[in-house]
């Protein structure tokens, strides 16, 4: 194992000087205006708008061979750090060991909207290739000039261009290309290679940053120390939507040592020091205006309704009021979730020095191009004037997209000249957390009396829309969301929501496949037999019948008393079916997990050891919203602020865990780090379902609330 | 304010530092001692990631007192390598790929140890209760617990053949 470093230069202020410094010879600049002013790729929808088409921008070959890869995402634990050295690796024809990363750097990286939606792999990942081959087949014409051998007779490995026919003619990319910009470009399309080239995609590989993360070595935002750094600590409300009425900072601008910034709504103290500058804030006394406002998670589905939020058509086919009139059975029901946190392990952190006119900013962000422009607004200076580094991210989820601490560190800095750190407290965190939606969603359907689903009409508030469409073959249905997106109409949320772990389908997985197996149960037929005779999507049947057959399930009709419950999905580009396998205590209500077997299909596989690590965690992640999680609040104000009134998984509610991908080579990649979660608020549902013959249509299924639907049932 | 010197065993070195008398350890380690590995998580001793080894033992670093570890050995993520060698705990969460984000690792590991301390043998059921109060959230349990059980019975995976088995 080698020490995959992601660098952080520090200090290296342009792209000018990053070169220098690694060609270690002088070398010179061929361009003027910077990444973004390349010609760039226009694909709004897949997050590449902005890439340059110049293969430079993502790779430099240095002297010695090392091969810098440069990536605008960022390694914050979903593992691309490995997968994308082993897609450079692989195509330029380089040892995966000989890859370094350097990721979400905005100076000197090329421009990226942000590391989420699964999209790394999939849409990141063809323009890296596709300019590690480039690169390649230019350092072959540049060996067979400077070999005096045709480029046909030429073969590369691990760096090395070699005569086959005399091996002992070579040259090396080091050689060739002496940390250089290459000025060469292809006139013909560059090739990526057939799965059944990969030397190094495909392959199981550890983690690349492990040697860091078990020594302490790795670098997080807040873990950067700088001379004459503050650590700053910021006046909050106590409640979202209240408002400073007045301010007193006298007591905290006696204490030793503490400067104080007071700039509009924004009251920060700043120390040198974290608990110094916690213990200055102590001394700031203010007033809010707090809103009254009641409403709690038991009130908010009513709440949320009178907002109306505007509603929009998915899908729609057939006539509904002639598959009710085919139905033999029919249900409606109405399926709930409240609020859930993301409560990565690093709060958001943010750290920012001025230096000659320009800010530089580290940050714990999943978009720090986004980060960089929101600076520079708030800031009213050029985005050149700002950059910013991504350093490790110790967690994300989809929570650390809006940057407030970064602008507020950015703010600071300015105004006091220093350099400043901004790290939430874990109450922070709760409080500014953009929760993943309360939401309802009401499904009616039937079922005819061959066991075919015959309608389905389908209406999603608050989730948005991925994962709402239905996913079976069935001749009359109509899908609607509202809002299509997972933003609520202003005002709505009692705070602020946003994307969690593959937004919204979680919600509309737990709901549909509740619904798909209350039909199964009408209808008399056993839950995987149901979903396959009225499934039609080849990879979703296929991926169903994997997880069957690794589980070792023999039919039946649920409530079969054997805790025993299945759910189907599609996420990102990929399927998964998963089966869970639950003990109900019906005294309690409490739910124990015994075992989740999980299949996913997701196309090419790069490391199949990172997709099964990313499945695991789906599973560990998914067992808190299905379970344990839901934010508590009374209005604007967040009554979660820890993790003693806020139950994240733990190591004892583990299950034992079985995940298989199933090969499927001729799709291209698909994403992985969201699809397996979104199944396991469903499967076990249906898994408590069976075991206890209660239905529960909210999540999360806490033991009170699996007590109070046995009592119903 | 009310300074005190102290003086300790920092990773095997003799450190003394003058610190305010109810100033965390956490604090002090991540600050003047720049010893970043110890890391913030929750500040209540709910989480897990601060645990650093006092005399040995696991000790959550945001709730102790940096006066109380007068005279003791403390022992950071940092410090558990000796010579460059990594501790087999170390060494097995690598082989095991028992990480992702890496936040909560050190408090893991250092965890860890002090289970293995008390009981060196332990059962999957000894290890799981033994780390029930250390949080991850990128759900990397199931090889936690496998680099744990791995690393106290010496069979540790080397890397290579780590990165050949599924």
């Amino acid at each position: 194992m080698t020490e995959r470093r992601a660098e952080n230069p520090a200090g290296r202020s342009s792209r000018r000087t990053f070169l220098k410094q690694f060609a270690g010879v002088t070398v010179f600049v061929a361009f003027g205006g910077g990444l973004a002013a390349q010609e760039s790729i226009d694909s709004e929808k897949t997050g590449r708008k902005g890439l340059p088409s110049d293969f430079n921008a993502f790779l430099n070959i240095k002297a010695d061979g090392r091969v810098t890869c440069f990536t605008g995402k960022i390694e914050m634990g979903q593992g691309v750090i490995t997968s994308l050295a082993q897609m450079l690796a692989d195509e330029l024809d380089v040892a995966y060991e000989q890859v370094d990363m350097l990721m979400g750097d905005t100076d000197l990286c090329p421009w990226d909207a942000g590391t989420w939606g699964s999209m790394t792999t999939r849409f990141f990942g063809p323009p890296l290739r596709t300019a590690a081959v480039e690169a390649r087949a230019v350092l072959l014409e540049l060996a067979s000039e400077k070999l005096a051998v045709p480029s046909a007779r030429l073969a590369a490995h691990e760096g090395v261009i070699f005569d086959r026919e005399n091996p002992q003619q070579r040259v090396t990319y080091g050689q060739l290309a002496q940390g250089r910009q290459i000025e060469r470009h292809l006139t013909v399309d560059a090739e990526l290679k057939d799965a059944s080239q990969f030397r190094v995609m495909g392959k199981p590989m550890l983690r690349g940053d492990s040697l860091e993360k078990v020594t302490g070595k790795a670098k997080y935002t807040a873990d950067i120390r700088l001379p004459g750094m503050l650590y700053a600590q910021v006046l909050r409300p106590p409640a979202h939507g209240a408002k400073l009425t007045s301010v007193d900072t006298s007591r905290a601008r006696a204490m030793d040592g503490v400067h104080v910034v007071e700039d509009g709504e924004l009251v920060a103290v700043l120390h040198a020091s974290p608990d110094g500058a916690s213990e200055a804030l102590g001394l700031v006394q203010a007033k809010f205006d707090v809103p009254k406002s009641a409403v709690s998670k038991e009130t908010i589905h009513q709440h949320l309704r009178t907002f109306q939020p505007k509603l929009s058509v998915i899908e729609q086919d057939g006539d509904l009021a002639d598959g009710k009139e085919a139905a033999q059975h029919s249900a409606e029901t109405t399926f709930q979730d409240g609020y859930v946190a993301h409560s990565p392990m690093e709060t958001h952190a943010a750290l920012a020095k001025l230096e000659d006119g320009k800010l530089t900013v580290w940050a714990s962000t999943q978009n720090p191009f986004g980060a960089r422009d929101q600076v520079a607004e708030a800031l009213g200076i050029p985005a050149e004037k700002v950059r910013v580094i991504t350093p490790f991210v110790g967690g994300a989820f989809g929570g650390k997209t809006n940057n407030m601490q970064v602008v507020e560190a950015a703010r600071l800095a300015m105004a006091l000249k220093k350099t400043v750190q901004v790290m939430y407290s874990r109450e922070e965190e709760f409080f500014f957390d953009h929760f993943r939606p309360a939401a309802e969603i009401r499904i009616a359907s039937g079922v005819d009396s061959k066991g075919k689903l015959t309608f389905w009409d389908y209406d999603v508030a608050y989730a948005g829309a991925r994962g709402a469409e239905h996913l079976y073959a069935i001749p009359n249905h109509r899908v609607a969301a509202r809002p299509r997106q997972w933003h609520g109409p202003p005002g709505s949320h009692p705070f602020a929501t946003g994307a969690w772990r593959a937004p919204g389908n979680s919600s509309n997985a737990f709901a549909r496949e509740s619904q798909v197996d209350i039909m199964a149960s009408m209808a008399g037929i056993d839950p995987i037999q149901f979903r396959l005779q009225n499934l039609d999507d080849p990879r979703m049947v296929r991926t169903l019948k994997a997880v069957a057959e690794q589980f070792g399930w023999s039919p039946a009709i649920s409530p079969a008393r054997r805790g025993l419950g299945v759910a189907c999905g599609a996420d990102a580009g990929s399927y998964v079916a998963m089966i869970a396998q639950v003990t109900v205590d019906e005294e309690s209500g409490n739910t124990r997990v015994d075992r989740i077997v999980c299949a996913q299909e997701m196309g090419i596989v790069i490391n199949p050891q990172g997709a099964k690590i990313q499945m695991e965690g789906c599973i560990m992640m998914g067992l808190g919203y299905a379970l344990y999680e839901e934010v508590e609040f009374s209005g604007g104000q967040v009554l979660s602020t820890g993790f003693h009134n806020y139950h994240l998984p733990r190591f004892s509610h583990m299950p034992k865990i079985e995940t298989h991908i199933l090969e499927a080579n001729d799709i291209p990649p698909q994403g992985g780090g969201e699809p397996a979660i979104i199944v396991v608020g469903a499967a076990i549902a249906n898994a408590i379902h069976d075991a206890t013959g209660a239905r529960l249509t909210r999540m999360a299924m806490t033991a009170e609330r699996v007590r109070a639907a046995i009592g119903t049932a | 304010m009310n300074k005190t010197r102290i003086g300790f065993i920092l990773n095997g070195n003799p450190v003394h530092l003058e610190i305010d008398g109810d100033r965390k350890l956490l604090w002090a380690l991540r600050t003047e001692l720049e010893l970043t590995g110890t890391k913030y998580g929750c500040g209540k001793g709910q989480c897990g990631a601060c645990t650093v080894l006092i005399d040995d033992q696991p000790v959550r670093s945001c709730l102790i007192g940096a006066a109380s570890v007068e005279g003791k050995n403390v022992t950071t993520i940092e410090g558990l390598a000796k010579q460059e060698k990594l501790h087999p705990l170390q060494a097995s969460f690598m082989a095991n790929d028992a990480l992702q984000c890496g936040f909560c690792t050190p408090g893991m590991i250092l965890t860890a140890y002090g289970l293995l301390k008390s009981t060196p043998n332990p059962s999957r059921e000894d290890i799981t209760r033994g780390m029930d109060k250390n949080l991850c959230r990128c759900g990397a349990h199931p090889r936690i617990i496998d680099a744990i059980e791995n690393a106290s019975a010496g069979t540790v995976p080397a890397p290579d053949q780590a990165n050949n088995h599924d």
